[in-house]
Parts: C-alpha cells; sequence; structure tokens
C-alpha cells in the first residue's frame, strides 16, 4: 500500500479504456501458496502479468547467522517444505566442502536414496495439484496415496514426516530403523505401476491434452537470461542436470538418464517430470541393491558426534561430545557454492566461513525464486486459464521463494 | 591485477586481457574461481562473460556484510557456462556509506529479482535498475536485516 492507501501495482500494470487489472492471490488455491499475480486483462487474454511475492519471507538467511552449523540443518527443512532433504544435502555438502570432510560411502549412497525418495515425494505433490487445478481430481487421490507412503518412510527413520533434518554435517544422524530398507522395496515393487496409472489418467486424456498441449511457452534463451532451472530448461531440450554435470555424493556411480522433451510446453514438462520419476525409481533400487557396508558417520570426531557407548567408556569422546553440543565445531575460514539438483533446479548454497562456530553468511540460491520470474513472460499472451496451467507446470513452492 | 597464481584459469586471463583495470585481485579455493572487480566495470565485465564467454547463466546475486571493515559490503555474482560446464564467482567491494554498485539487469533481465533482493536485505543501490523496490519485506520497512548491524531480537518501539 502507498500513503495514500491505493494499492500500488508493479510497472506498467494498470486498468484503461479496455483493460482491467485483476489481483490473484495472495489468497488462491491454484498459486500453491502466498504468491500473488497482478494480472493486466484485455477481456479474457493477459497483457501483463507481474508477480509479488514476499508473503512468507521468514528471514531464515539471517537466523542461519546465530545458529550453529549443525542447528542450521533443521532451518533448510523449513524453506523448500516439499523436499527437505535435498536443502538438507546442499547445506551438508557446503559445509562439508568448507571442513574438507570425507563422507563414507554408505552415507554418501544412503544420501542419494533418500533425496530421489525426495523428489519422488515432491513430484508427486506436483502432479496431484497441478492436475487438480486443471480439473482431474481422482489424479490427486491417487498421487497422496503414495505421498502418503513415502512420508511413513520418511517417518520411520526420522522420527518426521517433512522436517526429516535428517542429514548431519559429516554423515548421517542415525541408521535406519529395523525393516525399513524391506519397506523400501515394497513401495519400489509397486510404485513403477502407479506411475502408469497417472499416466493412464493423464497421457491421452483429450482435456488434459487440450489444457497443456501449446500452453505455456517461453523461449530457452528467456529462460536461461530470466535464471530458470530444472524440468523447465530439460522440457525445452536443454540436457542440464547438475547430478551429471557437477555430480555430488557419489550420483557419478549411478545409472540414470537426464529426460528431456522439445515441446517447451506445459505438456512437455508434464512428460520430463514422469520420466523424471521413473529414472529415480531406478536410482532408488541401485542404491538399495548395492549399498556400500561401511560406518554412517565421516571420520572426524571434533565435528560429528560420539557414538553413546563411546562417551560412557572414552574420556576423549565425552570432551568433544559437550565441546560440540554446548559451543559447536568451528569451521575454516572460506567460501564455497555448493550446487544439488533438487526437484525444481539449481539449489545452490553460499556458505561464508570466518572461522567460528556459527556461518558468517549462508545465501540460498533457490529454484523457486528463479523460476517464478519467468512467470511474467510466460502468462503474456496467453489466456488467463492457460495461467493457471502454467504457473503450475512451473512447480513452485513459495516458502523457498521467500525464504 | 590478476594474481599469478590464477594464468592458468582461462576465463581470468580472458577477463584481464579484456579489461585489465577491472581486476582487482582473485583467488581459486577449494575448487572454485573468484575474481575481484571494480564495482564501476561490473556491468560490462558480466557482458563479457556472457556473450563472449558463454555464461549465459546467472546464478545467483546476493552481498555480504562485513561490517566494519571499510568496504563494507561483498557483492557476490555466481555465473554458470552451461556450455562449458564451469561456474565463476566474481565479487565487488562496496563502500559502506550510501553503497552503490551498476545493475546488471541490462545483461541478464533475471538479475531484477537478485538486485532487489540485495536492495531490500542490504541497502544497496543498483544504478540503472529498471524497478527497483522493496522484494521480500512491506514497503514501509524501515532497516534492512541482512546487515550486521541489524538487531536479531527484539520490537520496535
Amino acid at each position: 500500500m502507498s500513503d495514500t492507501g491505493q494499492i500500488v501495482v508493479e510497472g506498467e500494470v494498470q486498468a484503461g479504456p479496455r483493460r482491467m487489472v485483476l489481483n490473484m492471490g495472495p489468497q488462491h488455491p491454484s498459486t500453491h501458496g502466498v504468491l500473488r499475480l497482478m494480472l493486466e486483462l484485455d477481456g479474457e487474454t493477459v497483457v501483463k502479468c507481474a508477480p509479488d511475492i514476499g508473503f512468507l519471507h521468514t528471514g531464515i538467511e539471517k537466523e542461519f547467522e546465530v545458529k550453529t552449523y549443525q542447528q542450521g540443518v533443521t532451518l533448510t527443512d523449513r524453506v523448500d517444505y516439499l523436499a527437505p532433504l535435498s536443502n538438507n544435502l546442499g547445506y551438508c555438502l557446503a559445509a562439508e566442502k568448507l571442513l574438507g570432510l570425507e563422507i563414507p560411502p554408505q552415507a554418501q549412497w544412503m544420501r542419494v536414496m533418500l533425496t530421489e525418495l525426495t523428489r519422488l515425494n515432491s513430484h508427486l505433490v506436483w502432479l496431484g495439484t497441478h492436475a487438480l487445478d486443471i480439473g482431474a481430481m481422482s489424479v490427486f487421490l491417487y498421487c497422496f496415496r503414495e505421498r502418503e507412503d513415502i512420508l511413513r518412510i520418511f517417518e520411520m527413520f526420522s522420527g518426521q514426516r517433512m522436517m526429516t533434518s535428517y542429514f548431519r554435517i559429516g554423515g548421517l544422524a542415525l541408521e535406519p530403523p529395523r525393516g525399513w530398507y524391506a519397506r523400501v522395496r515394497k513401495f519400489m515393487d509397486v510404485f513403477p505401476s502407479r506411475i502408469d496409472e497417472y499416466e493412464n489418467l493423464l497421457t491421452n486424456n483429450p482435456i488434459w491434452i487440450g489444457r497443456t498441449q501449446g500452453v505455456g511457452f517461453i523461449s530457452l534463451e528467456d529462460m536461461l537470461d530470466l535464471g530458470v532451472t530444472g524440468p523447465m530448461l530439460r522440457a525445452a531440450g536443454l540436457k542440464i542436470d547438475a547430478r551429471k554435470s557437477e555430480p555430488y555424493s557419489s550420483y557419478e556411480k549411478f545409472d540414470f538418464e537426464v529426460p528431456t522433451s522439445e515441446r517447451n510446453d506445459v505438456f512437455g514438462r508434464y512428460q520430463v517430470r514422469v520420466e523424471e520419476m521413473r529414472q529415480s525409481t531406478r536410482i532408488i533400487r541401485q542404491a538399495m541393491d548395492g549399498m556400500p557396508a561401511g560406518p554412517w558417520k565421516a571420520d572426524a570426531p571434533h565435528v560429528v558426534l560420539p557414538d553413546r557407548e563411546k562417551m560412557k567408556t572414552q574420556m576423549e569422546a565425552l570432551i568433544y561430545h559437550f565441546k560440540i553440543v554446548t559451543e559447536g565445531f568451528r569451521v575454516p575460514e572460506g567460501e564455497v557454492y555448493q550446487v544439488v539438483e533438487s526437484p525444481r533446479g539449481e539449489l545452490g548454497f553460499y556458505m561464508v566461513s570466518d572461522g567460528t562456530t556459527h556461518p558468517y553468511r549462508v545465501h540460498m540460491r533457490t529454484p523457486s525464486f528463479g523460476n517464478l520470474q519467468a512467470t511474467g513472460k510466460m502468462a503474456e499472451g496467453t489466456l488467463i486459464a492457460d495461467v493457471i496451467a502454467s504457473i503450475g507446470s512451473m512447480d513452485f513452492v513459495l516458502g523457498d521463494t521467500d525464504r | 591485477m590478476l594474481p599469478d597464481n590464477l594464468r592458468e584459469y582461462a576465463v581470468a586471463v580472458a577477463v584481464e586481457a579484456f579489461d585489465a583495470e577491472a581486476v582487482k585481485g582473485g583467488k581459486y579455493d577449494r575448487n572454485e574461481l573468484t575474481l575481484e572487480i571494480a564495482p564501476g566495470k561490473i556491468a560490462s565485465v558480466c557482458g563479457f562473460l556472457k556473450f563472449d564467454q558463454a555464461f549465459v547463466r546467472l546464478s545467483t546475486v546476493t552481498a555480504v556484510d562485513r561490517y566494519p571493515a571499510e568496504p563494507r559490503f561483498e557483492v557476490v555474482y555466481h555465473l554458470h557456462s552451461v556450455e562449458h560446464n564451469a561456474r565463476v564467482r566474481l565479487k565487488c567491494l562496496v563502500r559502506g556509506e550510501d553503497p552503490v554498485i551498476e545493475s546488471v539487469t541490462g545483461v541478464w533481465r533475471g538479475a531484477n529479482w537478485y538486485e532487489r533482493e540485495v536492495f531490500d536485505l542490504f541497502g544497496i543501490q543498483f544504478i540503472g535498475h529498471p524497478d527497483l523496490r522493496r522484494i521480500m519485506l512491506p514497503d514501509d520497512w524501515e532497516g534492512h536485516p541482512l546487515r550486521k548491524d541489524y538487531p536479531i531480537t527484539g520490537s520496535r518501539v
């Protein structure tokens, strides 16, 4: 609001003789959170679209500065709440890069497996809600059925359904409980057929095709210029994936494809994400079958909490435990930028250390923020009903955007 | 001046050949290349990197507050070349009193929101930005929360 009480609208969005301004959101079911779009309309055609963000800004980047490195992991969950483990991983990898820690293979493989489960979780929410926006109610119910299974799997190892905070700097929090692998395997046995089920409902469905094909086009040049990453770029034919180009956490040891599409529309993005789910299933199977033996945590007593048993018998373990819990651990001076491929695209952690126990600065380059910037360009000249399909196909999370 | 130990990196050498006065320093640490650029030259260096060196993507723009040191702010740019699968970090030092720097929105339109965010949370002005307003916080917010002298707790009276 301006001083005069008028709503300030961005840039050139204003009403005119034939034009009306429509305020969509921040409380709108199809904006998936608190996104506000200012639409300048000529009839049903969008002339200009100006997204307005910041409603969910929680100052997480500031909060990192007053937490110890380990405490920071819990904050990353709350940024992109549909892909908590991807965020955990990016943060831990950045801190580990600063520390120069070597993570044991079993922990690395476990991390890969869990981030891929997270990708499934996130894509299922996307598919369900995206289809719901366009009017395919039943897909939503099917997707959330499988998502429930994944959340139970998460709950089993971390005690939490969404805010898992399971990764630690230097490894994992705990060993997964007994029966966990069997549970994942059981899920993995049925899941591929479930993907076929979603495809049966949508891929050849004339309504779905009508609503998605040829809708939401934006050129590859515009996307690169505006900072779009992830499945959006892959649906425009650009084979870009940090898991392949800048492999982290042993991704180079896994055999999987990076699906692309040349369609560059809402349907193409749908195809890419569905294929990504299949590839994630492949990765999870490989991780389960080839899980190396070994420790869960790095051999770094000044960073990783000691085992409970050791604390009872070894003085050093007790001292380290006391130091880590009360003060945290010191991280050598420096700065790193660590990229992971989150379900939405490039998730980057820029971490600056001044040699103390708290990060000096943590900046999250979140994929939703970059992707959302292209909304205006994508919506211009399209029908207002297609705006819903377009923004659904971007798959953003507002917590991820506003931080 | 480009430090001698960076002469083996083609990007660093290319930037120096493009504009020797623009490069103030740099380092190679933990497999990441950082170049320190003079604040007045950042837009032209970015343009060179984008159009001549294929750094087509601007990953992010952010800042670090080194309070109470002077120059106080570091404005940090992360560039990504899809073609060469390479990243480079550019850094500009900006004074604490009335901080200003050139905008790179003319090079990447995507810099728009990132610079607005830095303006909002650090109070750094971007010259030539088409629409420099707060993005995260309400328009009537006082202060810039990511500055180190901004209080972490307490309430406004």
